[in-house]
């Protein structure tokens, strides 16, 4: 017996070994080297590789990277909540409600996430926009006399527009999540004498918290890395850490703190992140 | 009250509908419209702006560069995503958590963190850019999605079946070629498929890792900077739009055909 493991054990790393191999040298091996490389540091054109942590003195130091790290983070969980929120009930519908071709109501959901990102992004500016489709509409129905300046380039058409490039993503998680409960418990529940909205807290939602809570990882993190929306929808007040990134690695030519930026929010995302699944454990997954 | 909560839920989900719908509804609306203004109302009927785009030699080449980084990227991460999902679906070994868990990564870690790795890899090694570094990083985020598509196919594999055929004289190569790429199949295009669709798409890590070739999206980039060129962006994006859904329609419908063929729930599987 312990043979036959030892053998597949090794048919199995073997068969591993070459996406294995790849990762580590394009993955692992990168991700080393911007840490490394954040200890560094950068005059014009050559590389100092004393060890020093000036770059992280002046990443968590000055003002105005303090100030786009917090809006980050900020918009990037008004983000995460909003989507969240608004997937749920569709999620649940879907779920509950939705007897006949789920299939081609999940598959209606992921179309829109197929178009260009970066026309979606550029078509919410077009809707959102002063002459927009939305003030135009309002107009034109007679609900506002000027159009409404607040929905685009601030935190707001951020919002909005990552609420719908993130949408599937937190459906589907959701989706499965409810999919998989055993609807005999909520009969159980009702025999028992729970109210419907009683029955929904105690026993769907717990039983739906390794959805949600994998709706709002996958939502929260790649969020904090985007720097395409907050530069076409965001204004000035709507700038992001990505955007200061990317800016360290292009124009300013300070790739040693850009890679201090990244390892920064890279850790401080890992640390909520590891809070909203310790959380989300402790919340979920019996019926109470 | 189950009625009363139904419709509403029914309500929420049209308006939701059309909230996830409204810039895709936009996207040929304003590439047919005559004004290179992209506002409302529309001022009159043209295929000019799709027509112009015939003619755009710069756009070819972008395209160019996208399919081969496409088809490089699509090949390449659907035989790495071959590899794991066999491996993590057929056998146990030591550390199979930690190695699976680490070419998952690039599913949560934003775009902008693995092209600033690589980027800063690249420098160091002193390895010019190119489209090659482009697939390169396109292979790492696309190889994930490939592993969930094909390890649903493999997972229903039935490894009986497989030794059936060892016992009825087939060679190991035979067997391969006879009872598990037939089962598999289905799979393996559906992923070639939504491999090659995320790289078309991806705009971050092409825009970091690419030198002076630039692929569809970095050319998008470009040209929403210059207000004349923007209807024939959104005449582009149209066409992309249509292309896209037409092969995902294709995906579904053989992923759905392979878990058909194994007796698996086509609701669930792979979602």
């Amino acid at each position: 017996m312990a043979l036959r493991f030892d053998r597949e054990a090794g048919q199995g790393l073997r068969l591993i070994s070459p996406t294995f191999i790849y990762v580590l040298v394009m993955l692992a091996a990168p991700l080393l080297m911007v840490m490394t490389f954040s200890f560094w540091t950068q005059d014009y054109l050559t590389i100092d590789t004393t060890l020093t942590l000036n770059n992280y003195r002046e990443a968590w130091g000055t003002p105005l990277y303090q100030v786009l790290m917090w809006r980050s983070l900020k918009i990037s969980v008004i983000v995460t909540v909003v989507t969240v929120l608004l997937a749920f009930p569709i999620a649940y519908y879907l779920s509950f409600h939705v007897t006949r071709r789920k299939a081609l109501w999940l598959f209606l959901i992921t179309v829109p996430f197929w178009t260009s990102y970066l026309l979606r992004v550029f078509l919410w500016k077009v809707i959102l926009g002063y002459n927009g489709v939305f003030n135009s509409a309002l107009l034109g129905l007679g609900f506002i006399d000027e159009p409404l300046t607040f929905i685009l380039y601030n935190l707001n058409a951020v919002v909005i527009t990552l609420a719908h490039a993130w949408a599937p993503f937190a459906i589907l998680p959701i989706f499965v999540a409810l999919e998989k409960i055993d609807r005999s418990l909520l009969e159980a529940a009702t025999d028992l004498g729970d109210s419907p909205t009683r029955r929904f807290f105690r026993v769907t939602l717990p039983l739906a918290m390794p959805g949600i809570v994998a709706a709002t990882l996958i939502v929260l993190i790649p969020t904090v890395g985007d720097f395409i929306t907050p530069r076409l929808v965001g204004g000035t007040d709507g700038l992001m850490i990505s955007n200061m990134i990317q800016i360290q690695f292009g124009k300013a030519n300070n790739a040693p703190l850009g890679a201090a930026l990244a390892v920064s929010s890279m850790v401080v995302i890992g640390l909520i992140s590891f809070g909203i699944f310790v959380v989300g454990k402790k919340l979920g997954g019996r019926v109470r | 009250m189950k009625w009363l909560a139904s419709r509403w839920l029914a309500v929420y989900a049209v308006v939701y509908m059309i909230f996830l719908y409204a810039p895709v509804i936009l996207l040929p609306l304003f590439a047919l419209n005559t004004s290179t203004i992209i506002a409302f109302p529309l001022s009159g009927f043209t295929t000019d702006w799709f027509v112009g785009l015939w003619y755009t030699d710069t756009l070819h080449t972008a395209l160019g560069n996208s399919m081969l980084v496409g088809l490089s990227t699509a090949l390449l991460s659907t035989l790495l995503g071959a590899f794991a999902a066999r491996a993590s679906a057929r056998f146990a070994f030591p550390g199979k958590t930690g190695i699976v868990g680490l070419i998952m990564l690039p599913l949560v870690l934003p775009e902008i963190i693995i092209a600033v790795a690589l980027l800063v890899m690249l420098n160091q090694l002193g390895m010019p850019l190119s489209l090659w570094t482009v697939v390169g990083g396109h292979v790492l985020i696309c190889t994930p999605f490939a592993i969930a598509i094909l390890s649903s196919a493999y997972r229903g594999l039935d490894r009986e079946l497989e030794e059936v055929s060892f016992d009825l004289g087939e060679s190991r190569w035979g067997t391969f070629r006879r009872v598990t790429l037939p089962l598999v199949l289905p799979g393996v295009i559906s992923s070639l498929l939504i491999t090659f669709t995320i790289s078309l798409d991806e705009f971050i890590i092409a825009f970091f890792l690419t030198g002076t070739d630039v692929t569809l999206p970095v050319y998008i980039w470009s040209q929403l900077r210059f207000p004349a060129k923007l209807p024939s962006v959104m005449a582009l994006g149209t066409i992309l739009l249509v292309v896209s859904v037409v092969l995902l329609i294709v995906a579904e419908a053989l992923r759905r055909r392979s878990a058909a063929r194994q007796g698996i729930d086509t609701t669930l599987a792979g979602v």
